[in-house]
């Protein structure tokens, strides 16, 4: 297998994703035997290839610095699942 | 009613054998009747659709009515729609209601569409069968052991059991054209960038487009020509004007060069769907065009290299549920970094989870030039052949999926094997051309689809083709045994 189980739940925490221990075993199958399949890309001559950045390799399209969008946070924040006074509440990070 | 095409229903509409209430009454009564068999829908928007139904009487009786005014659709449960939940087929997105419209959907609202409801679809759109949504698999018409195919399953199902005229999709690998075909539907997925993505819960940016799910080509020209077109809440939507789709669908195709990719007819290919295949182009050669052997060499480089740059941009993409701003959050987090890892870790499913840590490991330092840099290059290459082949042919076709229906669960525990019934499809969304597929006969009384690729933004000519071939077949009519 290409990925080790540490490797695994080294992913899993970059990308901020609780695994449960039991299922780290299946999450190191899976993910390495896609792995495994992506690595048939490094036989392919890509030299001299420019990478694609956009579909129709076209630059992105700029517009003026101006604000465009109105204030909405009281009707965004009715899905959030915690806030108080217009903030979004979480759990306290400074001691 | 069902069975009508939306010119059809828009006719019935204007000459009053029906009014869009009781219209939107009886697919809202068929919809109930599938729910428990299809599980088709997520949410079912009843007192919704009739107000907007009630609406749109109005404004045909003002006559000031376009060819989709009154005509219920279904929207795929990836479009944010103002005040009803949007789940993206997630637990992280059940207690979600959009603050806002995609911009589709305002289109279709403007043009006084009925929202029929939310189709139900793979957990972010990430899955080839339906199987992967929070909500529980969709079941396919023709045979309920079997999948719809995915991500846009719902839709599919829906517009094959007749509970819907037309629904939306999205098609990121074939999520569009792979239900479509598995379902005896017409899907369309346009030139990227042609369908504003604003509003549209992103899963990989540059391969995301909007498209339709319809009884025929005609229908989905009606459709699209309300969907198309720039948006500037979109930076990469395309500002180039949009053709009118129905007046070209008369066009002969005599002369017609129709390109067919080798490379198709691979060993995976079910050579009931190759036969399947010769048979349509015989249609076509009957019609005057000419058939043209082709090659896309790089074909088979396009499933490992949407396995990287897929994962890659929806790792960052859904690093926005965080479990602080909107959808699920973990009971009792302890810290903050709990409350991320056990809010995303407890919101998202498997497949999900899978491929943000694909992603996650091939951008992180000392990876991304052997993997995303890797794969963007193979792109330039499959998305060099086709530009070779239009140089030499009008249209591609081929198969859209390598087999008919597979059963409930026989792909879940095997992602690559599920990966590769998109095979056909991906390299399209790589290009970033517009492709569709369209009924073209059954294999094991499954239906399958024929593909067809057309040249950056020839949706009309496309949809010309496809409606050519349904003038000459009756594929696209059939009905589900049970659901006639």
């Amino acid at each position: 297998m290409s990925l080790t189980a540490e490797q695994v739940k080294s992913i899993a925490t970059l990308a901020r994703l609780a695994i449960d221990e039991d299922n780290i075993e299946l999450y190191t199958r899976n993910l390495s035997d896609i792995i495994d399949f992506v690595a048939q890309l490094e036989a392919t001559d890509t030299n001299d290839v420019e990478p694609m950045a956009h579909p129709l390799n076209m630059a992105q399209r700029l517009r003026a610095d101006e604000v465009t969008e109105s204030n909405e946070r009281d009707t965004f924040q009715e899905n959030a699942p915690q806030v108080e006074a217009g903030l979004y509440l979480v759990p306290r990070v400074l001691e | 009613m069902h069975t009508q095409s939306i010119a059809e229903l828009s006719a019935g509409l204007r000459n009053g054998e029906y009014s869009s209430e009781e219209l939107t009454r009886h697919f809202l009564a068929r919809i109930d009747t599938a729910q428990e068999k299809l599980n088709a829908f997520v949410t079912v928007c009843h007192d919704r659709a009739l107000e907007q139904a009630r609406n749109a009487e109005k404004v045909l009786k003002n006559g000031n009515a376009n060819a989709l005014t009154g005509i219920p659709l279904a929207q795929k449960d990836i479009f944010c729609t103002k005040g009803v939940k949007t789940t993206c087929g997630s637990k992280m997105l059940d207690n979600f209601i959009s603050p806002y419209d995609a911009t589709l959907v305002e289109k279709f609202n403007a043009a006084g569409c009925v929202m029929l409801g939310k189709t139900n679809m793979d957990e972010f759109a990430m899955g080839s069968s339906s199987e992967t949504s929070f909500y529980g698999p969709v079941k396919n018409p023709w045979d309920t052991s079997t999948v719809p195919g995915g991500s846009s399953g719902g839709s599919a199902a829906a517009v094959a059991a007749g509970i819907a005229p037309a629904a939306t999709g999205t098609d990121t690998g074939g999520s569009i054209r792979q239900p479509a075909a598995l379902t005896g539907v017409t899907g369309v997925k346009p030139t990227y960038g042609r369908v504003s993505r604003y509003g549209m819960i992103a899963f990989a940016s540059s391969l995301d487009q909007g498209g339709t799910l319809t009884r025929s080509a005609e229908d989905a020209a009606l459709l699209l020509q309300v969907m198309s077109g720039f948006d500037e809440r979109d930076s990469t939507c395309v500002d180039k004007p949009v053709p009118d789709y129905t007046v070209s669908l008369n066009n002969s195709v005599k002369g017609l060069k129709i390109g067919l990719p080798q490379e198709f007819f691979d060993d995976g290919l079910d050579s009931g769907v190759a036969d399947a295949v010769h048979t349509a182009l015989d249609v076509y050669k009957s019609l005057g065009a000419e058939i043209i052997d082709i090659h896309l060499s790089n074909l088979g480089l396009s499933v490992p290299t949407y396995y990287v740059v897929a994962p890659a941009e929806c790792s960052s993409n859904l690093s926005r549920f965080d479990g602080v701003r909107f959808g699920y959050r973990c009971e009792d987090p302890k810290d903050l970094l709990d409350l991320y890892m056990r809010s995303r870790g407890e919101g998202f499913g498997d497949e999900v989870k899978r491929r943000i840590m694909i992603g996650t490991y091939v951008l992180s330092a000392g990876y991304y030039d052997a993997y995303y840099l890797k794969a963007q290059k193979t792109r330039q290459l499959i998305a060099a052949d086709f530009k070779a082949a239009f140089e030499k042919v009008d249209v591609i076709m081929g198969p859209t999926t390598p087999t008919p229906a597979f059963r409930l669960g026989e792909k879940t525990n095997d992602p690559i094997t599920m990966y590769l019934n998109d095979i056909y499809t991906i390299g399209v969304n790589l290009a970033g051309l517009p492709g569709m597929s369209v009924p073209m006969g059954k294999v094991n009384n499954l239906p399958v689809g024929l593909q067809i690729i057309a040249p950056y933004f020839d949706e009309a000519r496309m949809l010309n083709i496809a409606h050519q071939y349904q003038l000459n077949t009756d594929w696209h009519r059939q009905v589900p045994p049970d659901w006639q």
